[in-house]
């Protein structure tokens, strides 16, 4: 059957069992968006491309599926590499397909030219320039394959007008040659046996949980291998959700900005079981200082990150599900030959830090709305199961810490390239994704600034969002480090009181939106938010500017000296 | 040139079998250029195999963590095959192209220098020699030192290409001979 290489293009798609994708139409993208018209695929049109590159990041956030996105060549290439870099970050499966002026004038400087793929070389698992339409079926199965497996990633696919234009034969690929990638996900029984040993050694262990928990869908998994071992789990920024806040075992986040106890675990712990996370510098503080005392146990689909920051004493390249299920088992048979660690001094130690340094904020003045507290009204009216998303600054942080979460895939952030502006775009992805759960975006006004034009994308195509505007008028993050760090220097983080007016702003664009300044309407607000189901929903929380978050390590510390903040003066 | 040396422990040697495709080179380049690691040298051609590239890679190892550039390399899609080449462990080439000023003082010298490192001379100037040499990197490190002085116009060395030893096992078969 001869199609063109457009109609190749979306059939292949189809082929991939993608029932939506973001896009934006534009020139060298025309012969893409004609076929699109006949496709079951639900086409979502955005407001900027950055946002459709977000929506697909969220949606693959909530699914584990690969977000798709589509946009033209030149400015709509370059408006989304951001999304590419975020996703590439955070190891995020994505596809975005490129158009591109024709292979017969590209490097004529044409209009709406660049080089797509020289610029998202480095933000891309994997990229490809298409230069014959045959090519196309086999290029998007590998693109799906590389996106998905392995350490995840975004890929991109730069099709030339073209070739978008020229008829081909159509035909699916039976398989996938991809001589130089076949990632490894089984571990080494030995490295195995050996990493049993010392969990069956370490009377201090703490179970180091990251993002490859959640992309290996291996949460069930770390919950068995906790319970077995009885050792306390930490949850990265990446891993919030990988396991329950509300299990006895689980410390809650490390970090920069995590509680007491999760880093001083880490810090005083004899074994690090390492499951899927990189020790990220927002995790080691200080690297020389961090974890002194403790050997690791590293498991990574990625064997660059093994040895990477931290030489691990047992490295595993693998799949985190398989290796933690083998890892079960050889636990087991090692404690039942040697018995199994005593704990409970290690277990006296944490309970006694978590009773006296908890997560704290100042709940005497109610003339100023807390920025934690409004969290904890959201997840307390909110059903147990709502997907949370978030900005990037002081109130994400206040999420992390005051949610709980307690399933997987309920937590949506932008954690190491932290992109702000990612909250709304990716909210509207999750909710496309999941339209039965509830999704809350809790939102900085610096951030809702950046990619708001969203929601009218969301009011339009019926996707109801909920936003919390935690609006303290400043870039609190910033100012957050310019009081702290340079002697209350204040220098350009002070946006407005008083515009935008993000109600009016909101109702512009197609929303429900209401104006919180008082702590009495905080819960009522919050109950009419979330009984509104046929359009967005913006609720402006006007909070406390000078709430900082704590506790914090500053840069160049080490994970020993956490700042309290003022709640724990004495 | 002829002082940083070839033969300096601080290098490795790298062979990268590749997907001869087109931007696989910017792809390594670019990696390279990202992670800030060090590239001394590069040398690419299409193999036996038209499918794939060779590439012989010299890393700075000064500041260089090699265990993360080969991790990293073997991460890009295209990358195939990396195998690293020991001290001692390959047959290392390398041919360097020199303009030197030669006229009816010191051609004969130059041309000897040529004789003596079984180089030979491919172009002809009237008062300078453009001269070829191939040679083990030590090799051509002493010919750059010597020919140096005589006033170099121009040169170009190719990087270091390199292949894994043979083994130097007899095959069984011979040796069943012997035994017998
Ligand atoms: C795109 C982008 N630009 C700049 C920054 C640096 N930055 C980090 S947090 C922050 C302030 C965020 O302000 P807001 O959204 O109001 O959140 P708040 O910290 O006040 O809660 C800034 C400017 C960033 N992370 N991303
Ligand atoms: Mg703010």
């Amino acid at each position: 059957m001869k199609i063109t290489g457009a109609q190749a293009l979306v059939k292949s798609l189809e082929m991939q069992d993608v029932d939506v994708v973001f896009g934006y139409p534009g020139g060298a993208i025309l012969p893409v968006y004609d076929p699109i018209i006949d496709s079951p695929i639900r086409h979502i049109l955005v407001r900027h491309e950055q946002g459709a590159g977000h929506m697909a990041e969220g949606y693959a956030h909530a699914t584990g599926k690969p977000g798709v996105a589509i946009v033209t060549s030149g400015p709509g290439a370059t408006n989304i590499v951001t999304p590419l870099a975020d996703a590439m970050m955070d190891s995020i499966p994505m596809i975005v397909i490129t158009g591109q002026v024709p292979l017969a004038v590209i490097g004529t400087d044409a209009f709406q030219e660049c080089d797509t793929v020289g610029i998202t070389m480095g933000v891309t698992k994997h990229n490809w320039l298409v230069t014959d339409a045959q090519d196309i079926p086999k290029i998007v199965k590998q693109a799906f394959h590389i996106a998905t497996t392995g350490r995840p990633g975004p890929v991109l696919i730069d099709l030339p007008k073209d070739v978008a234009n020229t008829e081909m034969e159509w035909e699916w690929p039976e398989d996938i040659s991809l001589p130089g990638y076949k990632p490894t996900t089984n571990g080494h029984p030995k490295q195995i046996k050996e990493a049993a040993k010392l969990i069956a050694n370490s009377t201090r262990p703490v179970i180091y949980a990251g993002g490859g928990i959640l992309k290996a869908r291996a949460a069930e998994a770390l919950k068995e291998f906790a319970q077995l071992t009885g050792a306390p789990v930490v949850t990265t920024l990446m891993a919030r959700g990988a396991f329950p806040d509300e299990h006895e075992q689980c410390l809650g986040m490390p970090g920069m900005h995590g509680n007491y106890t999760a880093i001083t675990s880490m810090q005083e712990s004899d074994l690090l079981i390492t499951l899927g996370a990189r020790f990220d510098d927002r995790v080691t503080g200080k690297k020389d200082g961090f974890a002194p005392n403790a050997k690791v146990i590293h498991v990574d689909v990625d064997p660059a990150e093994l040895g990477k920051v931290r030489n691990p004493d047992v490295p595993i390249v693998g799949d985190a599900r398989l290796i933690i299920e083998k890892l079960i088992g050889a636990t087991k048979k090692v404690f039942e030959k040697e018995g199994k660690p005593d704990l409970s001094k290690w277990w006296d130690q944490l309970n006694a830090w978590r009773k006296e340094f908890p997560l704290k904020y100042d709940k005497t003045d109610d003339t100023l709305l807390k920025p934690e507290y409004c969290i904890e009204q959201i997840r307390d009216a909110s059903p147990k199961d709502t997907i949370l998303v978030a900005g990037v600054g002081t109130h994400q942080m206040f999420a992390s810490q005051y949610w709980k979460f307690n399933y997987p895939y309920t937590w949506v952030n932008s954690g190491g390239l932290g992109t702000m502006g990612f909250c709304i775009p990716a909210a509207i992805g999750a909710k496309v994704a999941k339209p039965e759960s509830m999704v809350w975006g809790i939102d900085g006004d610096g951030c809702f600034q950046m990619t708001a034009q969203e929601l009218v994308t969301a009011a339009i195509e019926k996707i109801p969002v909920k936003i919390a505007i935690l609006n303290n008028s400043y870039l609190g993050m910033v100012r957050q480090w310019q009081e702290l760090f340079y002697e209350e220097r204040y220098s350009e983080v002070h946006l407005s009181e008083t515009i935008p007016d993000f109600v009016k702003w909101s109702e512009a664009m197609g929303c429900a939106a209401f104006r919180v300044d008082k702590v009495e309407d905080v819960i009522p607000t919050i109950e009419k938010a979330n009984s509104i189901n046929d359009r967005p929903v913006v609720v402006d929380f006007r909070i406390d500017p000078a709430e900082k978050v704590f506790p914090m390590v500053p840069v160049g510390r080490t994970n020993s000296q956490i700042e309290l903040g003022p709640m724990f003066d004495k | 040139m002829g002082q940083t040396s070839y033969s300096n422990s601080g290098h490795h040697i790298y062979s990268v079998l590749v997907e001869n495709k087109f931007g696989v080179l910017t792809r390594i380049a670019a990696l390279f250029a990202r992670r800030g690691f060090n590239i001394y040298s590069l040398a690419v051609s299409p193999t036996e195999d038209e499918n794939f590239s060779r590439m012989t890679i010299v890393v700075n190892a000064d500041g260089t963590p090699l265990e993360q550039v080969v991790k990293q390399l073997h991460k890009l899609i295209p990358v195939i095959k990396i195998t690293e080449i020991g001290n001692g462990e390959g047959i290392e080439r390398e041919l360097i192209l020199v303009t030197i000023e030669a006229d009816a003082n010191n051609r004969g010298m130059v041309t000897e220098l040529a004789a003596i490192f079984e180089g030979s001379i491919v172009d002809v100037g009237h008062d300078s020699l453009t001269l070829m040499m191939t040679g083990t990197p030590d090799q051509v490190d002493a010919f750059e030192d010597l020919v140096r002085p005589h006033g170099v116009v121009a040169i170009q060395r190719t990087g270091r290409i390199a292949l894994p030893k043979l083994v130097r096992e007899a095959p069984t078969k011979l040796r069943s001979v012997k035994a017998s």
